[in-house]
């Protein structure tokens, strides 16, 4: 993934003839939709949480340089050991750097959007050391080698028969079963055996707390606190965007994303990680680390518009909100990062000459920024992306600004405009498709709007024709 | 290496300061309603229940009576505690005999005492207090009452002070000081271990503890 | 974004923007717009030199094209300072909340947004600003609503679009399931993504089709000429027609 070459609409075809995948998708974000305006019944006490929690996203934002350094402080004297990471490839080196110091070949993982951003399991197991995704959804994603599918429900593309083969297939001395409860205690067999023999556990972070130091997690299965408690040692890995200021942005903060995730009030548990095991405590790891991540981040930071990317909780509600996503499902998008978010996070990681198409894929419908906890401008941020895509004025931030500059379409724009902005043109055409658009060769836009489109009709007489006939006063 | 990733990461974090002045919206304009003590200790049970904790509020004498109840109907064989929790003299005295798990504490390191401990059936805690907004129990480990005791066991049982109940986690942040001193772990717990990952199925119990039992103590 | 409008008072006279889809293809929808403002006492004025609002080009990244065209329109509306109604929540949406983004760093911001502030959904100023009552004289018919994205999220206008149907006292509404999701046009994006589109639209028609309704009401022709492309192709016998045409028959008989 990553740097690879996507084949985006070869992806969408293969998507949308999978019946099964998409019955899957509909029914489980239906669910979520529900469940989020069911736990946010009030629009109006919704609102006030997203000022406060969009609020305390760009105070962070605003402040990031001096909250990331208070952070690294706090952290440090509460014994957290900090590092950064420019790149992906950085931040694998450390935690590889970690898991060597400490002659481990165990990870335990807790559920980490970051640490899939750095394809960290690939990298290890290529040095030897197993990394056991324990999410549930995750552990069966990763037992059949896939990628997530959504970045909260990352098994969500799969139904429970689907589930019972990986399990069957990739388990010792497991027989199929479709029996979720059955699925489940397989799981927890599993796995439970795996937290105890870990080496090293690993988890992302929710908020990194500037004002104390403390690394905050939300989760419902206990497999984060498993990662995060269990083994003699704990990483953290974060995207630098993760800090906030103070304790105080949490409740608003909090309450919307798990309304927003999962369509809680909140999760089972809210981790708030602030040192390693104090003298005399009696568990908890020895040591942890705190691993932070720019990947492209800082670059987003100076731009007003783009930096608000930054302000993503990663709730994944815009995917569940998503008439594309909810068609194409996680996998099409070939990136970490699938949906709205993806569409305007990936092309600035990875560039727009690889992955600008993702930008195509919106009607701009804006239902991802009418849910968004934190109100992210997606749509305008999505036209920026087609803008810098084309580059017109050569004034583009993004990388791989102007990759999809090309003759053609800048003049059919060209024409686009000349024919709406003077009006004598713009009455010939009209008249001239009146005339002749019912027999506009089906070829190019017109072909591809005919697949499963009548053509479009063309009237005789134009409203501004009708206007004047009809004795509408007309300047 | 990663001092100089630190230093060109810092360097373009403040460059950004040069070429963007951002708009910072005002904050505190939410907050969850402030309730009585009933109230509070009703919506807690409400929201706990919800999430298929089982909750019981009884008087400070009836507690150790309640806990039996709730350990028959199990038939638990251990039960893992901090010897020195406030309550561990009173569950010495009275978890004892016939049909009654066998009492384990938590007095050793988790290297020594890790294996045995997945192993056991009930874990029981205290807490510091509660919060009626979202259903939570607060607990801030201690080296009398270790982080994994509410989370291995197969069951969690949690003693609640009624009077420790706050409206919102916002007042309880506050009133408990936490910007203050943060312990090595704080803890919110609202319910079971669950998730709803295949199928959006709800399922409990899948890493951590099946059943949640909070005793309320009036 | 704002979904509350301060409506004028006392509305003598407005401008109408046509938009260019209705001018090349919905002319018919485009005059009961102004006949129903007509009917309510307002004049109306339709400048010869508009075209299309420019969305075409802004949301397919030609911004420069795109802010051209806008300019023109501007233009074409700046001899007073009449509301502008638009028969299209899309076009509405692009020149209520688009153009002062557009150009937020030009001196002529300003004049931009006071252009914007005058910007109207028809259905919405028909209901909120004119506060028109019709009666109905057609037979009995069962219709569903379809909102485009923007009449709905960017001119909050869905309400006063089915306050108005609801004032045809034969009309039976019926909702459609997903109301709320996109059909599927986009502009560009049907021919950018067609597999997408023809996916998004194919659902909605079978929403619709489900409804049992005898027509498809909307107040945007693009929807109108995705949905009803779709279903004509279908050979679904549902007839889609905008909100204005179709209360514009009813009100006459």
């Amino acid at each position: 993934m990553g740097s690879q070459h996507l084949d985006f609409t070869a992806n969408v075809t293969e998507a949308l003839a999978d019946r099964q995948l998409r019955a899957n998708f509909k029914s489980a974000l239906t669910g979520l939709m529900k469940k989020r305006v069911a736990v946010l019944p009030d629009e109006a006490e919704r609102e006030r949480m997203r000022d406060d929690a969009e609020a305390a996203k760009r105070n962070a934002l605003a402040k990031l340089p001096e909250l990331l350094e208070r952070l690294e402080r706090k952290c440090t004297e509460n014994g957290i050991i900090v590092h950064w990471a420019e790149t992906t490839a950085e931040a694998n080196e450390i935690i590889l750097g970690i898991m060597r110091s400490h002659d481990a070949t165990k990870l335990v993982k807790g559920k980490s959007m970051v640490s899939e951003e750095m394809h960290l399991n690939h990298f290890l197991e290529t040095h030897g050391i197993e990394a056991l995704e324990t999410d549930l959804g995750e552990f069966i994603i990763q037992l059949n080698h896939e990628p997530p599918s959504h970045i909260i429900v990352p098994a969500v593309h799969k139904n429970r028969q689907q589930v019972g083969r990986i399990f069957a297939d990739n388990l010792e001395g497991i027989p199929y079963t479709d029996v979720v409860e059955e699925l489940n205690a397989i799981a927890r067999r599993t796995l439970r055996e795996k937290f105890r023999t870990g080496h090293v556990g690993l988890s992302g972070v929710n908020f990194a707390v500037a004002e104390t130091g403390t690394l905050v997690l939300v989760e419902n299965e206990g497999n984060g606190r498993m990662c995060t408690t269990v083994p003699p040692v704990h990483v953290a890995v974060m995207g630098l965007e993760k800090v906030v200021e103070s304790l105080s942005d949490l409740p608003p903060l909090l309450r919307l994303l798990t309304a927003s995730a999962t369509g809680q009030l909140v999760t089972t548990y809210v981790n708030c990680i602030t040192s390693p095991r104090k003298e005399g405590e009696r568990d908890g790891p020895k040591e942890i680390h705190l691993v932070i991540l720019d990947n492209g981040r800082s670059k987003m930071l100076a731009d007003a518009q783009l930096r608000r990317t930054l302000q993503c909780i990663r709730c994944g509600t815009c995917l569940n909100h998503c008439p594309v996503y909810i068609r194409i499902g996680g996998h099409a998008y070939g990136s970490v990062y699938p949906g709205p978010i993806g569409k305007i996070l990936t092309p600035q990681i990875d560039g727009l000459a690889d992955k600008g198409v993702l930008a195509t894929a919106s009607s701009l419908c804006n239902a991802c920024e009418e849910v968004c906890p934190v109100r992210i401008p997606i749509p305008g941020i999505i036209r920026r992306m087609r803008t810098e895509a084309y580059d017109e004025k050569g004034d583009g931030v993004v990388k791989g600004h102007g990759a999809k500059k090309n003759l053609l379409e800048t003049l059919v724009w060209k024409g686009w405009e000349l024919t709406y902005r003077i009006p004598a043109l713009n009455r010939f055409v009209v008249s001239m498709l009146g005339k002749f658009g019912d027999r506009l060769p089906n070829v190019g836009p017109l072909k591809a709007w005919t697949s499963v489109r009548t053509a479009p009709r063309f009237a005789p007489k134009s409203l501004h024709q009708l206007v004047k006939e009809e004795g509408i006063r007309h300047e | 290496m990663s001092s100089t990733a630190r230093d060109r990461i810092f360097a373009r974090l403040h460059a950004a300061r040069t070429t963007v002045s951002p708009h910072v919206p005002q904050g505190g304009n939410w907050q969850a309603p402030m309730l009585d003590k009933a109230q509070r200790i009703e919506l807690l049970k409400t929201r706990m229940e919800t999430v298929r904790s089982e909750v019981h509020v009884v008087s400070e004498a009836e507690w150790p009576a309640k806990l039996l109840e709730v350990l028959k109907a199990r038939e638990p064989k251990t039960l893992t505690y901090g010897h020195d929790a406030w309550f561990g003299g009173t569950l010495r005295s009275k978890v004892k005999g016939k049909g009654m798990p066998k009492l384990v504490p938590y007095g050793e390191n988790v290297e020594a005492f890790r294996d045995e401990l997945f192993g056991i059936d009930v874990g029981i805690t205290s807490t510091l207090g509660g919060i009626a907004e979202n259903g939570t129990l607060i607990v801030w480990p201690t080296p009398q009452e270790p982080r994994l005791l509410s989370l291995v066991p197969t069951v969690h049982v949690a003693l609640l002070k009624a009077d420790a109940i706050y409206s919102t986690l916002a007042e309880a942040m506050r009133e408990m000081r936490w910007a203050e001193g943060m312990p090595t772990n704080a803890l919110l717990i609202s319910g079971p271990s669950k998730t709803a990952d295949i199928e959006m199925t709800l399922a409990f119990g899948v890493h951590g503890p099946k059943e949640l039992i909070v005793l309320v103590l009036e | 974004m704002a979904h509350t409008f301060t409506y004028p008072r006392d509305v003598k006279t407005v401008y109408y923007f046509g938009t260019c889809l209705v001018d090349m293809s919905f002319p018919q929808a485009g005059m009961a717009g102004i006949h129903l403002l007509r009917r309510a006492g307002v004049e109306v004025v339709f400048p010869q030199e508009q075209s299309c609002c420019g969305q075409p080009a802004y949301n397919s990244g030609f911004l420069e094209e795109a802010r051209a065209v806008a300019r023109a329109q501007i233009k074409a509306f700046s001899k007073a300072d009449w509301p502008i109604v638009v028969p299209s929540g899309s076009c509405a949406g692009m020149m209520r909340h688009h153009y002062p983004e557009m150009f937020a760093n030009d001196p002529e911001y300003f004049d931009v947004r006071k252009f914007s502030e005058r910007i109207f959904e028809l259905g919405d100023f028909l209901h909120n600003a004119l506060h028109v009552q019709y009666k109905d004289k057609g037979k009995p018919v069962k219709v569903t609503w379809h909102s485009s994205c923007h009449a709905m999220r960017e001119m909050g206008a869905t309400a006063a679009a089915k306050a108005l149907i609801g004032q045809l006292s034969n009309v039976e509404l019926v909702e459609i399931e997903r109301e709320y999701e996109c059909c599927g046009f986009g502009g560009t994006f049907s021919i950018k993504q067609p597999e997408i589109s023809a996916a998004m639209v194919a659902d909605k028609v079978e929403d619709i089709r489900s409804t049992g309704a005898s027509a498809i009401l909307s107040g945007d022709c693009g929807c109108l000429m995705n949905i009803g492309g779709a279903m004509e192709r279908a050979g679904v016998p549902v007839a889609p027609r905008h909100l204005a045409e179709f209360i514009w028959e009813r009100i006459n008989g």
